[in-house]
């Protein structure tokens, strides 16, 4: 549904997406995950046909971007980072606009916008002047205005920006609803959004894709081994000289994010692949007659996988 | 068509529910009123000392009322005009650029052109609006007095066709900066100069016929003597086709720089 081909971007000097290329599936929720300024933004810009790349090709539902401009906005809703609002009209009035210059049929609109409101529980919201509402339901807005013509294509940029925790499980499940008849692609830098909605994620950093799978793959190939946690009251030295020479440990190190009273340290204890080294720990322990506090198996979160793909990124650079 | 028409709608509601609207077409009245009263002050006068001589001296001297109170009237309207439109049209665009509704028109399957004419024929209708109120200075002297019709319906047309050009200048401005200030002063700016050039018309050569010529002011003055001329017309017509064609161009350059 969505092909983007070895698009880069240039403002001037400044280099935003660098030769990007991935392809999103019709009825597929796909994750855009970046940092801030990673071109997240630039990107869904070029796919909605607002701004031309430098280089590349985007054909979106078969039509390029480019040359069939118009074909692509007819099938694209898109809701920008900063929901494009009127704030001196009322919510009805510009939902019935945005559906007039989206080509809806004059006497299929309000049809159309008792459908929008209804999905992003508007309600009473309807009639009043879009100036005075909260942050949230602007959103909600702009999001219903991506709606209004049942686009094939959903580009969201951001979705949940802003919304309190309870909104943002709406969003989710509105996207989640959605996605079973439209193609969507959305932005974040908020990762379990991503883990929740998606399908599949495609990590950007610095204008370059660092990789693309589903959550779950991702987790299981970057997984350079296991971790486990504990908390142990003796000294680290003692507790590091013992733990190391155990088999299948690679690493032992103090953790000093977690703050622990007196006498009592936290260690972080890495291990080889696929090993389960808790029992021997945890043996190990008692066996010196040191007071186990606590020890747990660390999973490797999305959180992680991104912050590695991103780092390393910036070593290689 | 449809679209130009939507993007009118919006735009021409947009203006006619906030303030602006009424203050500029207050500060117009009132302006172009206290001008109205003055010159109808000055022209009572003249015709009082005219019937005094005609009692003294036995012949009567009529002052006409089209060339003395029709014309100056126009010319000073149409100079509040030109400080007037800036006002109107520097929402224009630059309002869209600020609050990122401009994306949102960029990505809408509607063509540039339906949406710069859209833009432009809503505040052009802002203006005519306020022209026509200024009507009733004409329907005043014509219940009072027998001014002559046609020079009268002339100069609003010429009015309208000065305002048209004004409003496209300021429509192409607005759409170079997200900041209403810049965009209402540069509209100003440019305004001004094209008024003023017109000064420089007044030697000979062709450095001051090319002045003259290009004044916007210049071309009003037949329109109030009640003189139709298609040269003005054609003047008028290529000034706001260039002002379009160069708003166009902005629109696309945007996309481009990002």
């Amino acid at each position: 549904m969505i092909e983007v081909q070895n698009v880069t971007k240039r403002y001037g000097q400044t280099l935003a997406v660098d030769d990007v290329s991935f392809t999103v599936e019709k009825g597929e929720i796909v994750g855009f995950l970046g940092p801030n300024a990673a071109g997240k933004t630039t990107t869904m810009r070029i796919i909605t046909s607002y701004m031309p790349a430098t280089a590349g090709k985007v054909k979106v539902a078969g039509y390029d971007v480019f040359e069939n401009a118009m074909e692509v906005k007819k099938r694209i809703g898109y809701l920008p980072e900063n929901p494009p609002l009127y704030l001196d009209m009322k919510v009805e009035d510009y939902l019935a606009f945005t559906a007039a210059i989206n080509g809806v049929d004059k006497s299929a609109i309000p049809r159309e916008i008792d459908r929008v409101v209804e999905l992003t529980t508007l309600g009473d919201m309807r009639y009043r002047l879009i100036r005075k509402l909260s942050k949230g339901f602007r959103q909600r807005v702009g999001l219903a205005q991506a709606l209004i013509h049942d686009p094939e294509v959903l580009v969201l940029d951001e979705p949940t920006v802003g919304l309190d925790p309870k909104q943002i499980i709406e969003v989710r499940d509105l996207i989640k609803e959605l996605g079973n008849d439209h193609t969507i692609i959305l932005s974040t830098h908020i990762l379990p959004e991503v883990s929740m909605t998606s399908e599949r994620v495609v990590i950007i950093n610095k204008g370059r894709i660092v990789a693309e799978d589903t959550p779950t793959n991702l987790m299981a190939s970057l997984k350079s081994g296991e971790t486990v946690q504990l908390q142990v009251e003796a000294p680290f030295d003692d507790v590091k000289a013992t733990l190391e020479t155990m088999d299948g440990v690679t690493s032992v190190s103090l953790d000093t994010e977690t703050s622990v009273g007196e006498n009592i340290c936290a260690v972080r204890v890495d291990s080889e692949p696929g090993k389960d080294i808790r029992k021997d720990v945890a043996r190990e322990v008692v066996n010196k007659n040191w007071g186990l506090l606590e020890l747990k198996q660390i999973s490797l979160t999305l959180e992680d996988i991104f912050l590695e793909l991103t780092t390393e990124e910036e070593v290689q650079a | 068509m449809r679209n130009t028409w939507e993007i009118f709608k919006r735009d021409a509601r947009s203006y006619f529910s906030s303030p602006i609207a009424y203050v500029v077409i207050a500060l117009f009245i009132a302006i172009s009123g206290f001008f109205f009263y003055a010159l109808l002050s000055r022209f009572l006068n003249l015709q009082m000392q005219a019937m005094m001589q005609a009692q003294q001296m036995g012949r009567s001297i009529t002052i006409n009322v089209n060339q003395m109170m029709v014309r100056p009237l126009l010319g000073n309207m149409s100079i509040i005009a030109l400080f007037m439109i800036p006002m109107i049209t520097m929402r224009s665009f630059s309002e869209d650029k600020k609050s990122g509704t401009m994306e949102l028109l960029l990505t809408s399957p509607i063509s540039n052109t339906q949406l710069i004419v859209g833009k432009f024929a809503a505040a052009f209708a802002l203006y005519t609006s306020m022209v026509i109120i200024a009507l009733v200075y004409p329907v005043v002297l014509m219940i009072f007095g027998n001014p002559e019709i046609m020079p009268m319906l002339m100069g609003y047309l010429g009015l309208l066709l000065l305002g048209a050009a004004t409003v496209s200048v300021g429509v192409l401005i607005s759409s170079f900066t997200e900041n209403q200030i810049i965009a209402a002063v540069g509209t100003f700016a440019i305004m001004m100069l094209l008024w003023m050039i017109g000064w420089l018309g007044s030697g000979s050569g062709a450095f001051s016929e090319l002045a003259s010529y290009l004044s916007i002011i210049e071309h009003m003055d037949d329109f109030t003597k009640g003189v139709f001329d298609t040269a003005h017309l054609v003047y008028y017509a290529s000034f706001l086709f260039v002002a379009v064609f160069l708003t166009y161009q902005s629109i696309e350059s945007t996309k481009w720089r990002g």
